[in-house]
């Protein structure tokens, strides 16, 4: 490429320059941390490090329990993260400098380069002589004769103006030295380069406001120490953890039952809440969700009345999601639901023991009762009650343990796109609660039941979860329904199978009938210590005394002879127990049998269920409340307004070209030479083009010189 | 007195062509359409919609001013969908009886067909850079302009359709994975054939049909593995007029980031066409390997025996072409073009890219209650936004450009790629998909 002198052409003083602030201090040290932190590769370094942080608080997610730290990456790196501030980066003291230093770094590069891109943005450059004009790149001369050189001029400047340029002619009679012509177009580009840095500094301001810093900052100088919320009633809450409603800036939630009222949200700060009045009081009337016809939820819409504190004005609203309610700059969103306290009919059935009745329980969502008996004293917890349940029916669940093929019900309204499962197979199953057991020590198991039967594999069963650990999923035992569609033939079974009494009897019964008076005893005996071996452990029980008792080459089969004996005394097992209750027995049909191997598989997984109680749900009256986030956000017009700089900016520095041309013309006789020249700081394949074709203008029919 | 007569050509670039009778015509017939869409289905638009659907009228007029193929082309989708929706006469069964729906027109029959023809068209392009003469590229063209047709005519009639199920599931189709690939293949095809206008050269079209083959692979694994092409109804954060702006405004950018890559791609080839040293070429080769695992990164459990494939076929192209470069190299057209491209592409990825992230965030802002919470997608989206001005900035400041900006460019669809699709098959967050 040819030398251009610097001031002409190229990416060098025309354009922002990349180097930092050079400022005149008395301290070197100072002057190369100021020329340092305005400097672009100091930008790009703090850029990197922002990205990289931030692609890692993707990964690793961001505020969640320390325990899921702990499960997922194993108690060493948990600590590192933790004191690294990886699980809150965002909010992260280092991450925060990092980020100010870059607003602080844009900051200086504008203050150092804003003034000369107006100054360049004005100028005309008409002070260039043509002397420089065997430096520029793109350059064109011409000679004419004197009569075709004022015609020639006109084409020219025609030819410019219909490409948008703008022209100052010069004086005739400037010597030749300086331009007769110069034209400019595309200084807005450098405006833009203005607009779009001024808009990141702004936006970055106004996101500062609303961030979690202010809020931080506020509570730090007031003196506020976060609590655990969900101890405490509104008004129990001390001073100490309450935040006023002058708060400028938060993000806040707040539930809400169904004809109930709130002036208070809930600001979460990481080890516990702050509580935040608000300048109103919100109503809930009603709460409505409504279904398409796949059992995906259409729509979340709550009635709420505002009634503002100061005024006393009352106002009636729907927010739905993307619909929120905004009152003087507090705007309320349409965040979740929850259960507002339904008021619940359960019946708990013992799981152990020859008791087969269950005990009829009254509870509300959110509530807990003391269950008393002589060997245990139990706290039955109620934690949740959906009415709805969604679930994927479309996979059989591979074992007792698969939750997977179950979709859950999405009870907030956070999930965009659905997934790709056929939607013919998704139905409400119906109703569900969680409730946990406690016992004396305070251990506590969690539960989760469904109100009805849900047919999987053929057979019609009752799904009743367990965990032991928020972080487990579910895993579910499944209660084969008698023909009344109950759990009460179930019941029945199991309090039998818990009777050593009934468990002799149905063995020697089952025995008389299967093999001759001579085996019968012993086969009774065998019967007997099965049904006995799966009523203490269950069928692995059973497993572990068979590889005790028999040697291995003929275990296989005697398990299979032990399984039929098995089966075949659980039958009469049954039969026993109805005949003893009252009722006829029944005949061995397909589906009887069918229930039988059913319960017979859940009274050995009870067991593994390890649970006291069944807590099942009869009947419901529910309550539904409404989660609504509550925002404050005073930075958001500021962001707004920088987000329109940032488009104009960057739509201005990328379509904009700034191109400047200069025509100087010199008597030589009665020849008159033109000399053009042109230049833009960006070389593309449009410049070539456009510089062609003025060429071509300028020289048409002329001879042409360089 | 001054007799001089105009000096342009109508090649001479943007904004100077004058306006013709041409733009009038075409703009009187967009007009046309969006009253006729406001008289009959303006009880299923709010006024946010309105306005969307008016100034898609100037939009479109400006689109055919600066590009005059598209108007032909709108006003052929137009046509071809307008007919779809009288022969379905409003009842959705009308798919199995009428001919030209059952094969042609329904949406997922059109969509097929634009599967078919991508395919069709990158054999072609390839042929094109080996064969003598220019007929099997124009080939190649003339079945992506097809392929274009009819991927516009699918998503138009799937509009269509989702209201037939029922006027509550009725929504613009651009709210789903298998809809937005769609979307991004049509998109891509289309910015890469004005290009191929602009600079006449067709030669670039086996590359970049490259990323528009693998994003159609991954449409057919979609449909038959995992009936992707269902119409699902809306959940309640996607019901508003935002998406209509956000999505396609965040596909324009992510199908010219993927266009630049494959032209970066194509350019390392054409430089490094007389290279025989193995440093040079394993990076661009493990490189393309990687692009082509990217997919592969998306799986439950285990291989499918169709990634498996689409892997090996891909790393085995890969390293013919690299094998093949100088034959390739010489057909490409000039480094400089090459690099045109790339900065064009680039750049108005950038452009549109800004805005769908700011329209992001305003659409955050209503139905979230905050306009930036680093949500994973979010996070992504700035580290693409952040990559991009990074190279933008270099080549404007510093004037970076030839194999650096070429990795670069490639590499950015790398973090494209996994901010398109990896955040949300990955990382649970506000946008996820959920699990493949």
């Amino acid at each position: 490429m040819n030398q251009t002198p610097a001031s002409l052409e190229g990416a060098d003083s025309s354009g922002p320059s990349t180097a930092g602030l050079e400022l005149k201090a008395q301290h070197p040290l100072v002057a190369e941390a100021v020329e340092l932190l305005s400097s672009m590769r100091f930008a790009i370094s703090a850029l990197v490090v922002v990205c990289i942080a931030s692609a890692i608080g993707t990964i690793v997610g961001q505020n969640a329990p320390s325990i899921n730290y702990v499960n997922q990456f194993g108690a060493f790196w948990a600590e590192v993260f933790s004191a690294l501030d990886v699980v809150r980066v965002y909010n992260a003291p280092w991450f925060l400098v990092v980020m100010g230093l870059m607003l602080v770094s844009t900051s200086l590069c504008l203050i150092r380069n804003t003034p000369k891109m107006l100054r360049e943005a004005r100028s005309w450059r008409d002070q260039v002589r043509d002397s420089t004009f065997p430096a520029f790149k793109h350059r064109a001369a011409v000679a004419l004769a004197s009569s075709s050189a004022e015609q020639r001029l006109a084409e020219f400047s025609l030819a410019l103006r219909e490409r948008g340029y703008r022209l100052r002619a010069a004086a005739p009679q400037a010597a030749g030295r300086l331009p007769l012509l110069v034209a400019r177009k595309g200084t807005s580009n450098r405006l833009g380069y203005i607009s779009a840095h001024l808009a990141i500094v702004v936006i970055s301001l106004g996101g500062l406001l609303d961030s979690e810093l202010p809020l931080r900052t506020m509570a730090w100088w007031t003196d506020k120490a976060p609590l655990q919320m969900n101890q405490f009633q509104g008004n129990e809450v001390p001073g100490s953890a309450r935040l006023p409603a002058h708060t400028p800036s938060y993000r806040a939630n707040s539930l809400v039952p169904e004809g109930g009222t709130t002036d208070v949200a809930v600001v979460s700060q990481g080890n516990g809440s702050l509580l935040l009045d608000l300048p109103f009081e919100l109503h809930l009337k009603q709460f409505r969700i409504e279904y398409y016809p796949t059992g995906m939820p259409k729509l979340f819409a709550s009635d709420v009345v505002l009634k503002d504190k100061e005024t006393g004005q009352e106002k009636t609203a729907t927010i739905e999601v993307n619909k929120p309610l905004i009152h003087r700059g507090v705007a309320i969103y349409q965040s979740s639901f929850d259960d507002g306290g339904s008021h619940l009919k359960l019946t708990a059935y013992p799981m152990a023991g020859p008791i087969r009745s269950g005990l009829p329980v009254e509870l509300t969502v959110g509530q807990s009762v003391g269950l008393k008996n002589s060997q245990s004293n139990l706290s039955l917890e109620l934690t949740g009650f959906k009415p709805i349940n969604v679930e994927n029916m479309g996979e059989p669940p591979d074992d007792r343990e698969a939750e997977d093929p179950f979709k859950k019900h999405v009870a907030t309204v956070l999930s965009p796109a659905l997934n790709s499962e056929k939607s013919k197979q998704l139905r409400n199953v119906g109703p569900s609660i969680n409730y946990k057991l406690r016992d004396a020590s305070g251990q506590a198991k969690e539960f989760h039941t469904y109100m009805l039967p849900i047919e999987l594999e053929g057979a019609r069963v009752y799904l009743a979860g367990v965990r032991n650990s928020p972080d487990e999923q579910f895993r579910y035992l499944r209660i084969p329904a008698d023909v009344k569609d109950s759990l009460d033939e179930f019941m029945r079974l199991r309090a039998a199978m818990a009777d050593p009494t009934l468990r002799a009897a149905a063995s020697r019964r089952f025995a008389a009938q299967s093999a001759p008076a001579n085996v019968s005893a012993t086969l009774a005996e065998s019967a007997q210590k099965a049904l006995e071996a799966v009523a203490e452990g269950g069928i692995n029980q059973l497993g572990q005394l068979l590889e005790k008792t028999v040697p291995e080459a003929e275990r296989e089969r005697a398990a299979e002879v032990v399984l039929r004996l098995l089966t075949g005394a659980f039958w009469e097992l049954w039969q026993q127990a109805r005949t003893k209750d009252g009722l006829r027995p029944l005949e061995r049909n397909e589906d009887n049998v069918r229930f039988a191997q059913l319960a017979l598989n859940a009274v050995s997984d009870a067991q593994l269920f390890d649970a006291p109680l069944l807590v099942a749900l009869n009947d419901f009256q529910e309550v539904k409340a409404s989660v609504f986030q509550v925002t404050r956000s005073p930075g958001k017009t500021t962001v707004y307004i920088g987000c329109l700089l940032l488009t104009l900016g960057v739509f201005a520095m990328l379509y904009v070209q700034e191109r400047r041309v200069w025509l100087w013309s010199q008597n030589q006789g009665d020849e008159v030479e033109l000399k053009m020249a042109a230049s833009t700081p960006r070389q593309t394949v449009d410049f070539e083009k456009e510089f062609t074709a003025l060429a071509a203008v300028l020289s048409a029919n002329g001879e042409r010189r360089t | 007195m001054n007799t001089a007569s105009s000096t342009l050509n109508p090649t001479d670039g943007f904004l100077i062509r004058r306006w013709g009778l041409w733009d009038l015509g075409f703009g009187l017939l967009a007009a046309l359409g969006a009253a006729f869409a406001t008289q009959r289905y303006a009880a299923f638009m709010d006024i946010y919609e309105l306005v969307i659907l008016w100034c898609c009228v100037p939009a479109a007029v400006l689109l055919g001013y600066f590009w005059a193929a598209l108007r032909p082309f709108f006003i052929g989708c137009a046509a071809a969908s307008i007919l779809a929706v009288a022969m379905y006469g409003g009842t959705a069964a009308s798919a199995e009886s009428n001919f030209l729906l059952k094969y042609f027109l329904a949406s997922q029959s059109a969509i097929l067909w634009m599967c078919a023809l991508f395919a069709f068209a990158t054999v072609s392009y390839w042929v094109g850079l080996f064969a003598q003469g220019q007929t099997a590229l124009w080939m190649g063209s003339l079945l992506t302009w097809s392929a274009c047709v009819m991927g516009s005519i699918g998503l138009l009639v799937r509009w269509y359709e989702s209201y037939l199920i029922s006027p509550d599931v009725g929504h613009i189709p651009v709210s789903n994975l298998y809809e937005v690939f769609i979307l991004f293949a049509v998109i891509t095809a289309m910015f890469y054939l004005y290009y191929e206008g602009r600079y006449k050269t067709r030669s670039l079209g086996g590359f970049v049909s490259l990323i528009i083959t693998a994003a159609v692979a991954f449409l057919l694994w979609y449909i038959v593995a995992r009936s992707g092409h269902e119409i699902q109804p809306l959940v309640p954060a996607l019901q508003s007029w935002w998406m209509k702006i956000h999505v396609p405004a965040n596909f324009v950018g992510y199908g010219t980031f993927s266009l630049a890559a494959m032209v970066g791609f194509a350019y390392l080839i054409k430089e490094n066409a007389h290279t025989t040293s193995t440093w040079k070429l394993a990076p661009l080769f493990i490189l393309g390997v990687l692009l082509c695992a990217e997919p592969l990164v998306f799986r439950r459990s285990g291989l499918p025996d169709y990634w498996a494939l689409y892997f090996g076929f891909s790393a085995a192209f890969i390293g013919a072409v690299i094998a093949l470069r100088r034959r390739i190299g010489a057909a490409l057209p000039a480094l400089e073009v090459l690099d045109d491209v790339m900065y064009r592409a680039i750049a108005v990825g950038f452009a549109f890219f800004t805005v769908a992230t700011i329209l992001g965030a305003l659409w955050a802002a209503e139905a979230w209650g905050t306009y930036w919470q680093w949500d994973p997608k979010e996070t992504w989206a700035l580290i693409v936004w952040l990559n991009y001005a990074a190279w933008l900035h270099l080549r404007m400041m510093k004037g970076l450009r030839g194999q650096v900006a070429a990795y670069w460019s490639l590499i950015g669809l790398l973090i494209t790629g996994f901010a398109f699709l990896g955040v949300n098959m990955f990382l649970s967050g506000l946008h996820s998909y959920g699990t493949l």
